[in-house]
């Protein structure tokens, strides 16, 4: 009964977080006098709903949120806070693009490109971290910075990524599309998708991007080296204790974590839907997946879950502009949303308790359990929850 | 006026689909040492916790001095007047002893705090009562015994009267113990109850009037310990007969093991090295023990033989093979088994699975992976097989978080898993710390089995009675150096105590004669 039990109780509590989630960005567009709020709520919540036309953009919008949220949810699960993604997504972004603009390479070698390009950049914070104890957030806000300098001076110094280099009235503060550059081979393949969700930018990005997670997912839980990252993530005077080399598995979760987010720039910038700009601002793709992962509590298939909802709620949330909403307020409102959605435990752990499933003891100590009678021999300790000090 | 102070009277807790309490009847009088005895998981500290109010209980009632009380939580318990020590002690590290005991009911005057006040108060109880204490020191920079006597002054700041001590003797060394049984009979003298939970037979035996036993949640009754004994007890206790005296077959030493060259260790909070100039040998078949007060060096040994941390000078070779300079996998590999001193920080993690923990050093071997993939078959098997070997008990078998597990399955978890490893070395560090009579009969037996078979077994201990028990040779550390060799068969432990202590050495004069010098815990606050 306990594992039914359990399940209902998560979908219930997942149900309570959204529904609140939800009712309070009513309440915030009734607040600020929005056009009808309610007409408002429901095109936030059918129009990314399959069947609709923006569907596809739900999905090929996931697929390099899922990426992100893969890194952060990556290293967090090997005890590392990987808030460099950003920079990660730009470094591989452009490794990708200048193969595929410059060097006109077909979409899988960029792809491949961009994952060595964001490994470089998780492996420096993840070096530091490893030989000088350097906490790896301040390396990493400080990497997503040169990363975004030094890829923006790139492409402005390298011609053949602008659009200007083959067309005289091309800008110069974007960068080409692939077409554009005479390499449609370096845009991932749509098989078909495209026309089946009715939207020109749907292609295999987001089953790479699932397939990518079940990849992590093997590896965390199914390997030896999963095995050695998680434990030196959950303890590391064990790891050490056991003849783990932590200082290796904490700059190998780093590149794995940065490779990740390179992926995510290509599956971003490959697709076709948009061309990196010039400018001096973090991508917000890799702050994005510091949510997608906390809420799918990191683990890797949760993520893709996750980032399918935070990008139905975007999607949801741009269709609102047409009751002239401004994008601020659909933001707060997207996020007062997604807030509500990281509820859920709380949520969850207080149905457990009222329930009655909670059985952690405030005791270190367990208790015995007393067999019915003629069992006696069959004495078993249950779980007490064991109380930190 | 009722003759006992505090009754807890036919208390009954459940937790879901179990008994922790059943009907439970505890009487403590005024001015007695009473014992609270039980295995771990007999529901000591759940009957404590009903008392301070954490839990409500199902059945039964409390009475302090003849009236029903009503105790909802911690506040109530200490307007009643019951004060606890912890097991692991509840100070804020980076606070003074001083802001320590007055945490909670600072003296003030229109909010300003009034600290000569509290000083005052803290010293002249640090005087009545022989607790000696810095109160200008920082918590983490004091020693455990020092850390304990704040403990027990934030009892007496708040007036309590009944003193409940939560195994205070876990973490001290035989000289610390003997101080604070000297302190709880100033207490009794006073007219202060004291209720004293342990698994420690001799102390109960040394220290308490009357003892209340349970076991597994059920009240075996209460006995005057002086109509009583430490056999009497300890089957009250376990259900059954223990063996006090580890049985061991006839020695037969064979080739040396472990070969320890002149090896030192620098301190980490001094100059100086915490480890001086140590040379032994081990051999198969016999059981080497290293006794010495807490913060003598060993933990810095122990770190530099098994690759925890570097020497500074010397070599180490095991089963003739140099390890200096070893990692700790090919340590483990050469044959070095090694039972860590901290089970929580070293011995385990936490959060991963019985299972997962039981293959912790053995994950990588063809056994339990092919090609990088963890064979999870394989390794249920394995961890089925151990568990049920050496009675390893849990809520979910192989799948049970390793953090909600008692100590004492914790720790045979970790004896489980290194004594089932290849190897020719066992490096055992204090293996009973923390345990119940039988849990710590067990592991003797183990340890003692390795040795019967041929194995070299190298024992760490700060127990006297498991160091005369279990080895067949002592070597003695003060102050990072060896100071002597005995044979358990014809030393006493006063004389260990004598070399312990720094007053005696085998192999140099000892210029102050009988005076204690700091122990390293101790140094590191002048510095």
């Amino acid at each position: 009964m306990n594992k039914m039990m359990k399940s209902s109780i998560s979908l219930i509590a997942a149900l309570i977080s959204i529904v609140a989630g939800l009712l309070v960005g009513l309440g915030v567009m009734f607040a600020i006098g929005g056009q009808e709020p309610l007409r408002a709520m429901g095109i936030l919540l059918t129009s990314g709903l399959p069947g609709n036309p923006e569907f596809g953009k739900v999905l090929y919008q996931a697929a390099p949120l899922i990426m992100t949220g893969l890194s952060v949810g990556f290293a967090f699960k090997t005890g590392l806070f990987n808030i460099g993604a950003s920079g990660q997504f730009t470094v591989g972004s452009f490794v990708a693009l200048l193969l595929g603009l410059v060097f006109k390479m077909p979409w899988y070698v960029c792809m491949i490109g961009a994952a060595a390009g964001g490994a470089i950049w998780g492996f420096f914070p993840g070096f530091f971290k490893a030989f000088f104890n350097v906490n790896e957030v301040i390396t990493s806000i400080m990497f997503n910075w040169i990363g975004l300098y030094a890829v923006c001076v790139s492409i402005a110094n390298i011609p053949p990524m602008l659009p200007r280099f083959y067309h005289p009235s091309g800008i110069t503060n974007e960068t080409a599309k692939f077409e554009l550059a005479g390499n449609p081979g370096g845009l991932i393949p749509k098989i078909g998708l495209d026309k089946l969700f009715g939207s020109p930018y749907m292609g295999a990005g987001v089953i790479i991007a699932i397939l990518l997670a079940v990849l992590v997912w093997v590896i965390l839980n199914k390997t030896t080296f999963g095995y050695e990252l998680k434990a030196c993530g959950l303890n590391k005077s064990a790891s050490i204790y056991a003849g783990i080399n932590a200082k290796r598995n904490i700059i190998l979760s780093m590149v794995i974590a940065g490779a990740l987010s390179g992926i995510a720039g290509s599956l971003y910038y490959q697709s076709g839907v948009s061309q990196f700009g010039i400018k001096i601002e973090l991508a917000p793709m890799g702050f994005n997946g510091i949510p997608v992962a906390l809420l799918a509590t990191s683990h890797p298939l949760g993520i893709i879950f996750s980032a399918i909802f935070i990008s139905f709620i975007n999607v949801g949330g741009e269709k609102m502009q047409q009751l002239e909403y401004s994008t601020q307020v659909i933001a707060i409102i997207i996020a007062v949303i997604i807030y509500f959605s990281a509820f859920f435990f709380l949520v969850k752990g207080f149905l457990a308790k009222v329930i009655g499933l909670d059985k952690s003891n405030v005791n270190a100590e367990p208790a015995p359990v007393i067999a019915p009678a003629g069992e006696e021999s069959e004495t078993v300790l249950i779980e007490p929850a064991e109380r930190e000090e | 006026m009722s003759e006992y102070v505090i009754e807890m009277l036919n208390i009954t807790k459940r937790f879901p689909g179990i008994l922790a309490n059943d009907n439970i009847t505890l009487q403590l009088k005024q001015g007695e040492v009473h014992a609270l005895l039980g295995e771990n998981g007999a529901g000591k500290s759940t009957l404590m916790s009903v008392l301070f109010g954490l839990y409500q209980p199902e059945g039964g009632q409390i009475k302090k001095n003849g009236q029903v009380v009503k105790i909802d939580n911690p506040n109530d318990a200490n307007e009643l007047n019951i004060g606890m020590v912890h097991q692991h002690f509840k100070l804020v590290e980076v606070f003074t002893v001083l802001d320590n005991i007055m945490l909670g009911v600072e003296p003030n005057k229109l909010g300003f705090i009034q600290k000569a006040e509290a000083r005052k108060k803290v010293m002249a109880l640090s005087d009545k009562y022989g607790l000696q204490v810095d109160p200008d020191a920082l918590i983490e920079d004091i020693s455990v015994g020092m850390q304990q006597r704040v403990e027990i002054l934030k009892m007496l700041y708040r007036d309590n009267e009944i003193l409940i001590f939560d195994e205070p003797t876990a973490v001290l060394t035989p000289q610390e113990i003997d101080e604070l049984m000297e302190i709880m009979r100033n207490f009794t003298k006073e007219g202060k109850s004291i209720l004293f939970i342990t698994h420690k037979l001799n102390e109960i035996m040394a220290a308490a009037d009357r003892c209340t036993v349970l076991r597994k949640g059920k009240y075996m009754g209460t006995v005057d310990i002086k109509d009583s004994s430490k056999e009497e007890l300890s089957r009250m206790m376990v259900g059954r007969d223990v063996n006090f005296k580890v049985d061991k077959e006839e020695q037969q030493l064979g080739d040396v093991v472990l070969d320890v060259k002149e090896v030192s260790v620098a301190s980490k909070i001094h100059a100086g090295n915490a480890v001086k100039d140590v040379s032994f040998q081990v051999r198969a078949g016999e059981i080497l023990c290293l006794a010495g007060i807490e913060g003598n060096g060993q933990t810095q040994f122990v770190h530099a033989l098994t690759g925890l941390d570097k020497m500074s000078h010397g070599s180490i070779a095991l089963c003739g093979q140099d390890i200096t300079k070893m990692s700790i996998r090919n340590r483990s590999k050469t044959g070095m088994s090694h039972i860590p001193e901290d089970r929580h920080k070293h011995g385990l993690v936490l959060d991963y699975t019985l299972e997962q923990n039981l293959v912790l050093q053995r994950y990588w071997e063809p056994a339990f992976q092919s090609s990088g993939f963890i064979k999870e078959k394989d390794i249920r098997e394995y961890a089925l097989k151990l568990i049920d070997q050496y009675d390893i008990r849990s809520g979910q078998g192989p799948v049970t978080t390793s953090r909600s597990m008692s100590g004492g399955n914790q720790q045979k978890a970790i004896v489980a898993r290194e004594i089932d490893k290849v190897h020719k070395l066992l490096v055992a560090v204090q293996p009973t710390r923390g345990l119940d009579v039988g849990a710590i009969e067990y592991i003797h037996k183990q340890l003692v089995a390795q040795r019967d078979e041929g194995g070299a077994v190298l024992l760490i201990s700060l127990e006297l009675d498991e160091v005369m028990n279990v080895s067949d040779r002592i070597l003695v550390m003060y102050e990072g150096e060896i100071v002597g060799e005995f044979d358990p068969k014809t030393t006493t432990v006063q004389e260990l105590g004598l070399y312990m202590a720094g007053a005696k050495n085998q192999y140099r004069e000892v210029e102050q004669f009988g005076v204690e010098q700091p122990k390293e815990s101790e140094v590191s606050q002048h510095e």
